[in-house]
């Protein structure tokens, strides 16, 4: 009756099952698209151009900072360590921030950028997804000489790319050698489990170094590895949560962009975690044991005093835990005293340089050996950052 | 355009008498010319109130809103260009959905026509270095177009010869298409020195197609503009696009008048694949120079949206792709200047998309009061 009142009779056929059935996949279209639309930047030198300034245009005296997130700010991971960091630095005088977040890796990021200079004032840029950097920060970087761009992840080649432009990123398996110490320490079953979107070098170093922690003080320890094959894939994530606490293990970590999942599967099935980003601890109260956090803040300070000083900072910068870069979580309930202090002690020879993660004899999971027995590898060596391999005690393959 | 022709074979189904109408004395009817722009005119009206009602709650003045909206689409020369950037790769990619849609065929699966063309000219831009920079790009583009053709063709065949379900096919065919460009760019086609984010090698700085002349904006706009232009003539003014036409009205009757049913499918399906393989191949031989993930962006799935939207008509799909294009590039700006979540440009598209699809019961129904009683 009603319907018939607002159909006519003739659109009724255009209404029928098909399109219902149509409306579904349009609807996540929507929200797939969602991806490239919202990033967007929006444009426009209107402040100069409309004698507008609105919000955007800042007084000679305030540096405005460009803050762009490939993901949601609040992730409770990748992002939100970087949102975090950019909050802290809001808070330093002279300085205004913008954040954009949700920002693709595609022209979207080009237009994000030009729209913060042009419509902001913006001086300082920190685009931070690792995607960002070749081709759209060195392209954008090419045309705004002026401006500087500060990208996290170390792909900075002196002689090849823009003068205006720096690399940062800390040696954070070090907190991860820490967190696996904690792991390996307090588990019962000696079984851990490590969800990572994908195996490349960045992140094999995170599994090896926690191996590594955990074996340090657990030799009978096995780490089981599962790759999702994407940085935010959460059914993936869940799924693998499960099949490893199916499989035995009884602590899981993860290094993909949101360890939320992770954290709360685990959490939900009773099982510890250690968490990886920022601190997650309010997501597992009771089985968060710690977790290897950036210290952004630390990072953008410094940069922007270098630029308030009107200097360019380094290219190149990186730490561990004895520049500031990175940190643990504070300790969740269920970590022992004894644990605590075997912890504590390797962090503070990480810290001094006295314990180097990388040394001899070192195998690979296969048998095959990686480091001679005597010889080994500080964080500063480059060949760590092309890392292919597993260490003994990882179960889990490459391909 | 009338609501009888705009959506062929949409809803092939159950024909049901037309009831009846209730004639208001002294209302005249709209003609179907004038509805075709009155409707989604009041439409975009009735959207922008209720976006403006969501950022009011939101504690936002919604005029202030829509004048940084403005500013941040069209406001300035920067902005126009932003958005006519944006709306570049949706101009293809819509096609994917509207080219099938006039045979009466519901395509979703132009992401994976976009990533699949994407890969192949990647791949293509690699294997053919050392070429002329013309050859290179020649072989590039045929490749995008191609692999995205033999995509959705491929959904079109089997919906064709197997009576195989082409929206769920084609989607799923995305999710095979997006795991594909995974494995080559992580395994036979990476290349090696990119360590931490896998992609094939690059097609060499010669070889990429810079921005058009005074602008900021690439060919993919020229050619997607084109693109919808041809695809208008050929879906109105040809013979073959009548045909189609027939075939979305009603399979059986054109295969009586003596229309090859299938090939027609299959046609349709693989011209609107090779139109999202080539937004594909423009998002590497234009702005990534190598294939890797970031080309599942979401533009394939953003183009359904704009297909449905312009009623899966060649010509309406240029307005419609502008203006989605112009919504994404004031996204930012709502962001940076109002503190509003990055959602709220996806709360504006669903009323959108909603309110449109809504209006669409008012053809036919819309009246107005003839002058003559008015008095």
């Amino acid at each position: 009756m009603k319907r018939r009142l607002v159909l006519p009779a003739r659109s009724v056929p255009r209404f029928s099952r098909r399109i219902a059935l149509v409306a579904l996949p349009l609807l996540s279209a929507t929200h797939g698209c969602s991806k490239k639309d919202e990033a967007p930047a929006a444009p426009a030198s209107a402040a100069a151009a409309d004698g507008k300034p609105a919000a955007a245009a800042p007084s000679d005296a305030t540096l405005t900072v460009g803050f762009i997130y490939v993901g949601p700010k609040d992730d409770y991971g990748y992002n939100q360590a970087h949102h975090e960091g950019a909050v802290a630095v809001s808070k330093l005088p002279g300085i205004k921030i913008r954040e954009e977040e949700k920002v693709p890796e595609t022209l979207d990021v080009q237009k994000t950028m030009e729209s913060m200079i042009n419509l902001d004032g913006a001086k300082l840029l920190f685009p931070t997804s690792f995607g960002y950097f070749d081709p759209h920060i060195l392209k954008i970087a090419e045309k705004y000489p002026d401006v500087k761009f500060f990208h996290c992840g170390g792909l900075y080649q002196e002689g090849k790319h823009p003068k205006n432009v720096g690399s940062y990123f800390g040696y954070i398996d070090e907190a991860e050698y820490v967190a696996g110490i904690v792991a390996g320490g307090t588990t019962k079953s000696n079984k851990l489990g490590f969800i990572a979107a994908k195996p490349i070098p960045q992140v094999l170093r995170n599994i090896n170094s926690y191996t590594l922690g955990a074996r340090s003080v657990n030799p009978k320890v096995e780490v089981t590895v599962i790759f999702t094959g994407d940085w935010a894939m959460p059914v993936k994530e869940a799924e693998a949560a499960n099949s490893l606490i199916d499989q035995g293990a009884d602590v899981l970590t993860s290094h993909v962009d949101s360890p939320k999942v992770v954290i709360e599967t685990a959490e939900k099935r009773g099982v510890f975690s250690t968490g990886y980003h920022a601190n997650q601890a309010q997501l597992a109260p009771k089985g968060y044991l710690t977790g290897a956090e950036w210290n952004w803040e630390k990072v953008y300070q410094a940069y922007i005093e270098k630029t308030q000083a009107g200097q360019m900072a380094d290219h190149l910068v990186r730490g561990g835990f004895s520049s500031g870069f990175i940190k643990l979580s504070p300790y969740g309930a269920a970590v022992s005293d004894a644990v605590k202090a075997q912890a504590e002690d390797a962090k503070a020879k990480l810290t001094a340089g006295s314990l180097v993660i990388y040394q001899g004899p070192l195998k690979d999971n296969a048998g095959k050996e990686l480091i001679a027995a005597g010889a080994k590898k500080e964080p500063t060596d480059i060949t760590l950052e092309s890392m292919n391999y597993l260490v003994a005690g990882v179960k889990g393959t490459l391909n | 355009m009338q609501a009888t022709t705009e959506s062929p074979g949409l809803g092939a189904a159950a024909p049901r008498p037309a009831a009846p109408k209730t004639r208001v004395p002294g209302l005249g009817a709209l003609g179907p010319r004038l509805e075709a722009f009155v409707i989604p005119l009041l439409a975009l009206v009735v959207s922008f109130v209720l976006f403006g009602a969501f950022v009011a709650l939101a504690g936002h003045p919604p005029l202030a809103v829509f004048y940084e909206m403005y500013r941040g689409a069209f406001g300035t020369w920067f902005s126009f260009q932003n958005t006519l950037q944006r709306a570049s790769p949706l101009l293809l990619t819509a096609l994917c959905t509207a080219l099938p849609a006039r045979a009466g065929l519901v395509v979703i699966g132009g992401e994976g026509a976009f990533v699949l063309g994407g890969l192949a000219a990647g791949a293509a831009g690699v294997g053919l270095a050392g070429s002329p920079p013309t050859t290179v790009v020649a072989g590039m583009f045929s490749a995008g177009a191609l692999a995205g053709a033999l995509w959705i063709g491929a959904a079109g065949l089997l919906r064709a010869k197997r009576g195989v379900n082409e929206t769920i096919s084609s989607l799923l065919l995305s999710y095979i298409g997006i795991a594909l460009l995974n494995h080559c760019v992580e395994g036979p086609l990476r290349d090696p020195e990119s360590l931490n984010k896998p992609s094939t090698r690059h097609i060499g700085e010669a070889n990429l197609i810079g921005a058009m002349p005074g602008l900021d904006v690439h060919w993919g706009l020229v050619v997607g503009i084109v693109a919808c232009l041809a695809a208008y003539v050929l879906t109105e003014r040809t013979v073959f696009g009548f045909s189609a036409a027939l075939v979305g009205g009603n399979a059986r009757a054109a295969r009586l008048s003596g229309v090859k049913v299938s090939q027609v499918l299959i046609i349709m399906c693989a011209l609107g694949g090779a139109a999202a393989g080539t937004a594909g191949a423009f998002e590497v031989a234009a702005v990534h120079g190598r294939a890797n993930a970031s080309l599942v962006a979401g533009y394939g799935y953003a183009g359904i949206l704009v297909s449905f939207l312009a009623r899966h008509h060649g010509l309406a799909i240029i307005p419609v792709s502008l203006f989605l294009g112009g919504i994404a590039a004031s996204g930012g700006l709502l962001q940076r200047v109002f503190g509003l979540p990055d959602a709220t440009v996806n709360v504006l598209q669903g009323i959108l998309f909603v309110v449109l699809i809504a209006s669409d019961t008012l053809y036919g129904r819309v009246r107005y009061r003839a002058p003559a009683e008015a008095s």
